[in-house]
């Protein structure tokens, strides 16, 4: 029965707005409670179970100013300013009241989030009071009162009575409660009702013991207020912007910020066909990469066209003055009208898009000075003013920076330091710098996640068996590359009696992939997580792992010699490999051995083997030709991408050579049969589930990709069709150059970077002929057979069980709009873990090259008007060779560079030097130099060079699909300890 | 998923309650002198009126020699709602809620007794905040009574949604208007409780099958929870002397 207290019912009436614009009157009941808790262990009014006591019943005091126990009140804005404090294990026994919560909840949904998980931390000792609803606590707005007014007498009451509450402890222990409030006025207030209070910057510059504390103070300025000496015109209120948008005068869009150009940025939005440019500090005034803003665009005489010069922020601190910047900017009116783009300004913020930001402190002039200038690794944003007493600490280390505000006085924003990442160069820092910038979720599992693992000595109960195909007694083994620790596939094939009606032989091939939904439950902690996280990340050396390790590695993987569970699918195939039908059952299966992709080639090659694992993996590679003949008659393009491996020292994790992966049979002989597996559950999920299957699609691209491409190929004499992925496939395959081998792979590599990224959909959102995959040739695709490491493959599982019966539906599964925001989420971390891999290979290349300097032979992958994009086949290395236009002449027709009678164009072969330049940390980057051809005064000349010219080593794996996201990266720590050769 | 988060994570919903509490409802027996029978009902803020004439003869087009013709009436006031409802009855939702609600009524009176007769219940909704068929069927159950007419029980409507603790769902009992609007399943359950009978069951959305017990033992708790509230209405109407039908105070 209900527990209301009594004269417990009031009503909140307010006024609200139809969309349509009508006045609304909205009256909600309110119920006020006598059953709620305040938390704290110094009570012994409320009736409190053990489990509830959050707070303290001594908490020490950290601060001089108050030298008796207390508990902290917070108010909204401190909450929304000073998050960061607040996420300092140094504040404990702090109470949030629900008025603060909901108002944070309203205004900031990040900071919501991250008040969240303090809260949701035990240690940290934070308590939420229900204040609104609790009988005592309520305050009913007054007549005429605002809203802001309100909720601030609401927190005063609260502190109020929380004070009374916990002095009517009998032994004469009073507790106090202080209330943290930056607003002068409710300060006053709250004097006046005797309430102890105190604004943060008082209580944190008076804590003892927390040196680090006062450096995360965020330095909140209004930033309107400051008009003294004010550098950058005012913002416009949002009211104001609001009225302009809606006559038109202003409009709305994202702000990006030049990579090259510190003083140029651009934003799109509707209406206009070409970004709109923004330049100079005034035209920006004060957006950063990512806000959205107001912009009002200037009358067309004044349009200009991007400035294509590279600009970079001066070194040295300048203070608080912005530089004549007519001549930073290419003022210089180009003549051609197509060049010019709409050109404004930013006149207000509508909604910052600030997250924090990794960098290094830049070295201040003045030892011991506290304020000093931020530089983050990203290029776009601005420089960041931070204050700090450990300047000497954080010299030389990699810090996360998170920004407060940009008042108009000053030319940098204002941010406060969050934390040290580690020191710069050092392996872990900059991983974790590749981690954040690429937003990839890293942290350690949570306990409520590791409580959905089964225990350590978990054993496989029988009752599970009795539910499966058993095929431990089959001949099933793996095949992987070195290192793999997390094998989610395993492999069988064997020859079946009879035979098909025209007298073929048949076999029973089947793929088995570790069964992942087992442990894994729907709505469990363990699988939002999953879900967040969508797929391990591999960087070099380090693997991000989707699931945690008993999982990945151990109980899921599929290992050697080990009882495991899998989910197989079962085709009869006859030896035209045409597939005859097809079975999907949960099973249990022991894998003989798990090789790697060179242990499998060797068997297969080794007649004098006769085992039965020789002869399985024998049939297999002898269907996966016939498979993959099919395929490529079916129009499946062929494309290759330069993929590198690391050889890293065992110890100290340091690479020490660098090589371009290696590709045998046995590779593709795994994929073909991930392939047909992929495409037999898809086929039957989208049957099953049309509205909810989560597929994979690959878009055709569109034909002006191709423009640049193919005028190259048609420099070297073909002539390529790109009408259909058939015929492209089919030309492709023609254009070979007999002298030059790896001229083929150079211009598979060339068409990847045509291709458009294949992305996850619920079948429910596109049409069917929408599904289509263009890189492999088929109508439907999907993710299965790698569900340790993403996390679409486990929601294919769930969909696959559900079809077969062998699992229970649940109810997301159905939801379709889960499903596109799934979707959505898969498809961005995904795209991030890529980018993050490709952060980490620079990474290591640039360790690597540390200290060396080399002499290779590269081929120009294309022509830009400043530079020569090159390629090192035998490191699988690219990267711009500068030309300056002073001896260089650009042709734009035929994208060729010439310089006396040298004509560079793509696909030449030239010979480079290659060496790293470290002199920005920041941005340490491989420089390349031109040695052949031979043009004086420009190449790089050394007496001593001695190019062997070595034959083009065709090590460039010539990868079968533009899946390759689909590629499982090994992360191989070999225990060789060869130092690298000068 | 979609919508508000209807639980907080104190375990509160948005206007204060726990999950498994009813609004606050008060009734009254016998506001009106002219009707046969007559109860006003607030559930929260929703707040119904009805009004029972008959058992009488029924009208030839009606007439059934079975039972009594049970025949309801349910209208919203043009008041009722925060935009103004420019047809009060008739429309589409009137209709089938008019039919829903001699569903349930007729599943509780002793048709049998009345051959040839009927009886006409009307509903006026004068202030809707969600569950408004719920409000309708219990204060009918009164005007009922209040009537003098043969009940086999007490007929209770109410109605559970589901909202989401955790991975954990929760059934949530007696919607109002917001959490309604939220858009997540309402499920309408109109019983008589004490003899474990379901008069009329609707559901709004889908809901996974998994979820369904959970929903729908949380609206069975709360007709029983209603029913002794109507009972305690019903007890304190005859202690006061219901032969003074004139006191028509709220």
């Amino acid at each position: 029965m209900t527990r209301l207290a009594t004269n417990t019912w009031t009503t909140k009436t307010f006024l609200t707005k139809t969309k349509r614009g009508n006045i609304l009157k909205i009256v909600r009941e309110h119920y006020l409670r006598d059953d709620l808790l305040c938390g704290s262990a110094a009570c012994n009014v409320c009736p409190h179970k053990n489990d509830e006591l959050v707070l303290d019943s001594t908490p020490d005091s950290i601060c001089a100013l108050f030298d008796y126990n207390h508990y902290l009140i917070l108010d909204t804005n401190v909450v929304l300013h000073q998050i960061d404090i607040l996420e300092d294990d140094a504040l404990k026994n702090v109470i949030i009241l629900q008025t603060v919560l909901e108002e944070v909840k309203h205004q900031n949904t990040a900071i919501f989030q991250r008040l969240l998980e303090i809260v949701g931390n035990k240690k940290r000792k934070f308590y939420s009071f229900v204040n609104e609803h609790h009988k005592d606590t309520y305050v009913e707005r007054k007549p005429g009162e605002k809203a802001n007014d309100r909720n601030d007498r609401a927190i005063r009451k609260a502190a109020k009575w929380y004070s009374g509450h916990l002095s009517k402890k009998g032994a004469g222990q009073f507790l106090q409660v202080v209330l943290l409030t930056d607003d002068e006025t409710n300060r006053k207030l709250a004097q006046e009702e005797s309430i102890v209070c105190c604004s943060v910057k008082d209580y944190i510059e008076n804590t003892n013991g927390f040196p680090g504390l006062i450096d995360k103070l965020s330095k909140n300025v209004m930033p309107e207020s400051s008009s003294k000496d004010a550098l950058y015109p005012p913002h416009l209120t949002p009211s104001q912007i609001h009225t302009g948008i809606r006559n038109g005068k202003l409009h709305q869009g994202t702000f990006y910020a030049s990579r090259d150009n510190f003083l140029e940025g651009s934003a799109t939005i509707s209406g206009y066909e070409k970004q709109i440019l923004l330049q100079g500090h005034i035209g920006i005034n004060r957006a950063i990469d990512g806000d959205i803003v107001a912009i009002e665009i200037f009358p067309e005489e004044e349009w200009r066209k991007p400035s294509d010069i590279v600009l970079e922020d001066k070194a040295d601190d300048p203070g608080d003055f912005l530089e004549e910047e007519s001549i930073l900017l290419n003022n210089a009116k180009s003549a051609a009208s197509a060049d010019i783009s709409p050109t404004g300004k930013v006149v207000g913020i509508i909604k910052r898009k600030w997250r924090q930001y990794c960098g290094i402190l830049m070295p201040s002039k003045f030892p011991g000075a506290t304020r000093h200038l931020f530089t983050p690794a990203e290029k776009r944003i601005p420089r960041v003013r931070i204050e700090t007493r450990q300047s000497d600490l954080l010299a030389s280390q990699r810090i996360l920076v998170a920004l407060d505000s940009w008042p108009r006085n000053s030319r940098y924003p204002l941010g406060h330091f969050v934390r040290a990442l580690g020191p710069i160069g050092d392996k872990d820092a900059e991983n974790e710098v590749i981690l954040l910038e690429h937003d990839v979720p890293h942290a350690r599992f949570s306990e409520a996640v590791l409580a959905c693992l089964p225990p350590d000595n978990w054993t496989i109960p029988d009752e599970e068996i009795k539910k499966r195909v058993d095929l431990r007694s089959i001949c099933v083994c793996s095949v992987d590359p070195p290192g793999c620790t997390d094998i989610d596939d395993a492999l069988h094939a064997r020859p079946l009696a009879d035979t098909t009606t025209d007298g073929l032989k048949k076999y029973e091939v089947g793929v088995h992939i570790a069964d992942v939904t087992y442990f894994v439950r729907p709505n469990t902690a363990l699988d939002k997580e999953a879900a967040s996280r969508s797929t391990t990340v591999y960087l070099v050396g380090k693997r991000i792992d989707m699931v945690p390790d008993l999982l990945s590695s151990n109980l899921c993987s599929l290992r050697g010699g080990e009882e495991r569970f899998a989910f197989s699918c079962v085709w009869e195939i006859d030896e035209n490999a045409n597939v005859l039908n097809t079975k999907f059952h949960k099973s249990i299966i022991k894998s003989r051995e798990a090789m790697t992709y060179e242990q499998a080639q060797i068997a297969i090659d080794d007649s004098s083997r006769k085992d039965e694992i020789a002869s399985s993996l024998r049939t297999l590679n002898a269907l996966a030709k016939k498979l993959k003949q099919k395929r490529l008659d079916n129009g499946a393009l062929l494309l290759a991408s330069p993929e590198i491996r690391f050889e890293v020292d065992s110890e100290t994790h340091e690479p020490m050579e660098v090589q371009a992966k290696r590709i045998l049979d046995t590779n593709s002989m795994v994929e073909e049969f991930m392939l047909l597996a992929n495409v037999s559950v898809a086929q039957h999920i989208a049957a099953e589930f049309p509205q909810s299957a989560l597929l994979r699609r690959h878009p055709a691209p569109p034909p002006a990709n191709f423009t640049t491409f193919l005028k190259a190929a048609s420099q070297q004499g073909f002539e390529l069709d790109v009408s259909t992925n058939k015929s492209f496939s089919k030309s492709l395959n023609e254009a070979v150059i007999p002298s030059r081998p790896f001229f083929n792979t150079l211009l598979r590599i060339m068409a990847t970077r045509c291709m458009q990224q294949a992305v996850y959909f619920s079948s429910g959102t596109l049409a069917q002929e929408d599904f289509y995959h263009y890189g492999l040739a088929c109508p439907i695709y999907t993710h299965f057979t790698s569900p340790i490491r993403r996390y679409a493959d486990v929601i294919v599982h769930r969909l696959l069980a559900s079809c077969i019966g062998a699992d229970a539906t649940h109810a997301s599964i159905l939801d379709t709009k889960y499903a596109v925001s799934l979707c959505e989420n898969l498809n961005y971390r995904h795209r991030q873990a890529q980018y993050a891999g490709r952060a980490s290979v620079a990474l290591n290349t640039h360790i690597l090259f540390k200290d060396r300097v080399e002499v290779e032979p590269a081929v120009v992958l294309s022509v830009k008007r400043n530079a020569l994009q090159v390629l090192i086949p035998k490191y699988g290395l690219e990267g711009p060779l500068y030309l300056p236009s002073d001896k260089f002449v650009y042709n734009e027709e035929e994208h060729v560079q010439i310089c006396n009678g040298v004509v560079l164009k793509t696909f030449d072969e030239i010979v480079v030097r290659l060496s790293l330049d470290s002199t920005n940390l920041q941005h340490r980057k491989l420089v390349f130099q031109l040695v052949k051809p031979i043009i004086p005064g420009f190449s790089y000349e050394d007496r001593e060079m001695d190019v062997e010219l070595v034959e083009q080593p065709d090590v460039i794996e010539v990868v079968d699909i533009t899946d390759l996201t689909s590629k499982k990266r090994n992360v191989q720590t070999k225990s060789k300890k060869k130092k690298t050769k000068k | 998923m979609p919508g508000p988060e209807l639980l907080s994570s104190q375990g509160l919903r948005l206007d204060g309650r726990r999950p498994d509490e009813l609004r606050r409802i008060r009734c009254k027996l016998g506001v009106f002198t002219q009707p046969d029978g007559s109860a006003y009902l607030e559930q929260g803020n929703t707040k119904v009126l009805a009004a029972v004439y008959g058992p009488h003869q029924a009208a030839k087009s009606k007439l059934s020699t079975e039972g009594v013709v049970v025949n309801c009436q349910y209208s919203m006031a043009t008041f009722s709602t925060s935009e103004r409802k420019n047809r009060p009855r008739g429309d589409r939702k009137s209709q089938e809620m008019s039919l829903h609600l001699r569903q349930a009524l007729s599943a509780a009176i002793k048709t049998e007794l009345y051959p040839r007769s009927q009886i006409d219940i009307y509903v006026e909704v004068l202030q809707a905040d969600g569950g408004a068929y719920c409000a309708s069927v219990n204060a009918a159950t009164l005007a009922l009574i209040d009537a003098g007419v043969p009940l086999k029980a007490y007929a209770c409507a109410c109605t559970s949604s589901v909202a989401w603790r955790g991975n954990h769902p929760e059934a949530l009992l007696d919607v109002g208007h917001v959490e309604e609007a939220a858009g997540g399943v309402c499920l309408t359950v109109a019983a008589l409780p004490s003899v474990d009978s379901i008069a009329l069951l609707e559901m709004s959305h889908r809901l996974h099958m998994d979820y369904f017990e959970v929903v729908m033992s949380r609206a069975m708790q709360g007709c029983k929870d209603i029913e002794i509230i109507l009972d305690k209405a019903v007890r304190e109407h005859l202690a006061e002397g219901w032969t003074k039908p004139d006191v028509i105070t709220i």
